[in-house]
């Protein structure tokens, strides 16, 4: 039941929008295009937009300075390890509480929400102190720990809005049908829950894949994923722009197709239910 | 509806996810309030009691004034620009336009850049006073170019993180905006409302819950922002918020425990937030 709105009102909120989301993009935008310049175009001025000549040497010197594809793994390992570890713990928890709700399955998800609110600087000395007296900074595993516990609360609070929606009717069907338990979960409710659990499993990869205070922290050299490995471009004697910008490129490019596609997630697990 | 048995189960499930929350929260927050109680360097020098010396000290520190201030600087500069912009972009966006859900992508990229990238690449290539895009501009309009992190570090910073933010307000704004029925805005034009009124008496009014709770997550990720700081100015006096002061009490200057007491400074702040955000988030429960 759209309102009728004249062409010429629709093409000029047309241009004005374009501009709008350009302006907001334009730092993204800039960094691509800066990748694939030599760095005396990088700094040149006046800047040349799209006429410059294009090269994909950046990509490779890259790799060469350090070792960025150690880094690249690094943020793998840390963003799907540390979420699939929470999904393994979380499912069954947001399951239960969704399906057999006690008296305080209330209190202990909005306890469980508040963990997520204390900051990182109130946990932050005694971890660092413990895990350098273990000589265990700049380790994978412990990092993927620490972001799986960082996210859990998100993770299971997703899901059991998820799991919520999942109408109880029907279970009570397949009940009196006859159908065992097992059955009951593997053809009935997880059929359905698949695409909550995808969505929360998407939204949390991004989260991890850009946490930075722990990963900034936490690492040196073997451990450092890309939040940490495009910090080092912050020394002065760092600055190359092209190299940064094809650092940066590759490190949010993979990230964004994934974030472009969780966008009604972000609302829902970000906000914890309280916009809908 | 649920039996005994499926009582137990259920307990055995949630079990997990509880204990390993619980001790997440409570091991390093107890630990924390004990190093701040001590004098603990790790210089090795003796670890001896201190009573609230740590407190005492951090609290007539002047940076721990300065990092407050900038504290409360950077979440309120950041709240305001986001909030502003976000409704002017949600309103933007529920008009009709050709290509709306690209334009949407390209105003939520933001939020998927990580901070470091974000802070490293808006301050070398838009706000470098030489080589940058800002310079250039300034320069195309025959001003001087500002040298944005020497003269305005935590309006640079504040800048950066707004634009990271500025996403995620107007997400949860459109949302918002979109829920309201167009019966309603239809009645409001046929009554011959103008524009405006129709702005601040029907759209502010029902966006209000959107944006309280856009205010309270800011503000709770804005209180500890890091990285943003770390790359660029590396913190001082002038754009150093309480984390990064607890992260070089602890790490450069290897006082545990007046980074501890700062830590649990910052626990509290962020929980006078909390405490309302949890509240709300309880009532959309229920219902």
């Amino acid at each position: 039941m759209a309102r009728e709105i004249s062409v010429q009102k629709k093409a000029g909120w047309t241009v004005f929008a374009w501009c709008v989301g350009l302006l907001i993009f334009f730092p993204i935008l800039w960094t691509f295009l800066t990748s694939f310049k030599t760095e005396g175009e990088a700094v040149a001025s006046p800047p040349s937009f799209l006429f410059f000549q294009w090269t994909t040497e950046n990509y490779f010197e890259v790799q060469e300075r350090s070792d960025y594809l150690k880094s690249v793994w690094n943020s793998i390992a840390i963003s799907f390890g540390s979420t699939i570890l929470a999904l393994i713990v979380a499912v069954p928890a947001a399951w239960a509480m969704a399906f057999a709700p006690g008296k305080r399955t209330k209190d202990l998800l909005m306890w469980m929400l508040s963990t997520k609110m204390m900051p990182a600087v109130g946990a932050f000395v005694p971890i660092y102190v413990i895990l350098n007296y273990f000589h265990l900074l700049d380790s994978l595993v412990v990092l993927v720990i620490m972001l799986m516990l960082i996210n859990l609360p998100i993770i299971v609070w997703m899901l059991y809005t998820y799991f919520k929606e999942i109408p109880g009717d029907i279970l009570e069907a397949c009940r009196m049908d006859g159908a065992t338990l097992g059955k009951e979960i593997i053809y009935v409710l997880t059929p359905m829950a698949i695409p909550g659990i995808a969505s929360t499993l998407l939204l949390n990869i991004i989260l991890a894949w850009n946490e930075a205070f722990w990963t900034l922290n936490l690492t040196a050299a073997s451990a450092a994923p890309l939040t940490a490995f495009i910090a080092q471009y912050s020394s002065p004697e760092g600055l190359f722009y092209a190299k940064l910008s094809a650092a940066s490129t590759l490190a949010i490019a993979p990230i964004l197709v994934l974030g472009w596609f969780s966008q009604k997630q972000l609302v829902r697990g970000l906000t914890f239910g309280a916009v809908k | 509806m649920a039996t005994l048995h499926t009582r137990t189960a259920a307990r055995f499930m949630v079990g997990p996810s509880v204990i390993l929350l619980f001790i997440w929260m409570i091991v390093p927050l107890v630990m924390t309030i004990y190093y701040s109680l001590l004098n603990y360097k790790l210089d090795g020098t003796d670890i001896t009691w201190a009573g609230l010396s740590n407190y005492y000290y951090f609290f007539t520190d002047p940076a721990f004034f300065y990092a407050l201030k900038n504290s409360l600087l950077l979440v309120a500069g950041s709240l305001v620009i986001t909030l502003v912009g976000g409704i002017l972009l949600a309103l933007l966006l529920d008009q009709p336009f050709w290509g709306q859900g690209i334009v949407r992508l390209l105003v939520i990229a933001p939020f998927f850049v990580m901070p470091t990238v974000s802070a490293l690449v808006w301050k070398n290539m838009m706000m470098n006073p030489v080589n940058g895009l800002f310079a250039w501009l300034a320069k195309l309009v025959g001003l001087d170019a500002i040298d944005w992190f020497a003269h305005w570090p935590l309006l640079s910073i504040t800048l950066i993180v707004a634009w990271q933010w500025l996403p995620f307000a107007t997400l949860i704004l459109l949302t918002a905006l979109q829920s309201l029925s167009e019966e309603q805005k239809e009645a409001a034009e046929m009554d011959g409302a103008p524009v405006l009124s129709m702005f601040f008496y029907i759209i502010l009014p029902h966006l209000t819950r959107a944006i309280t709770v856009v205010i309270l997550i800011e503000t709770i990720f804005l209180l500890s922002v890091f990285a943003e700081i770390q790359v660029t100015t590396q913190g001082g006096e002038a754009s150093s918020n309480i984390p990064y002061l607890v992260f070089s009490l602890a790490r450069l200057d290897n006082d545990i425990g007046g980074a501890s007491a700062g830590g649990i400074v910052a626990v509290i702040i962020a929980n006078i937030v909390a405490f309302f955000l949890v509240r709300m988030i309880g009532k959309n429960l229920e219902a």
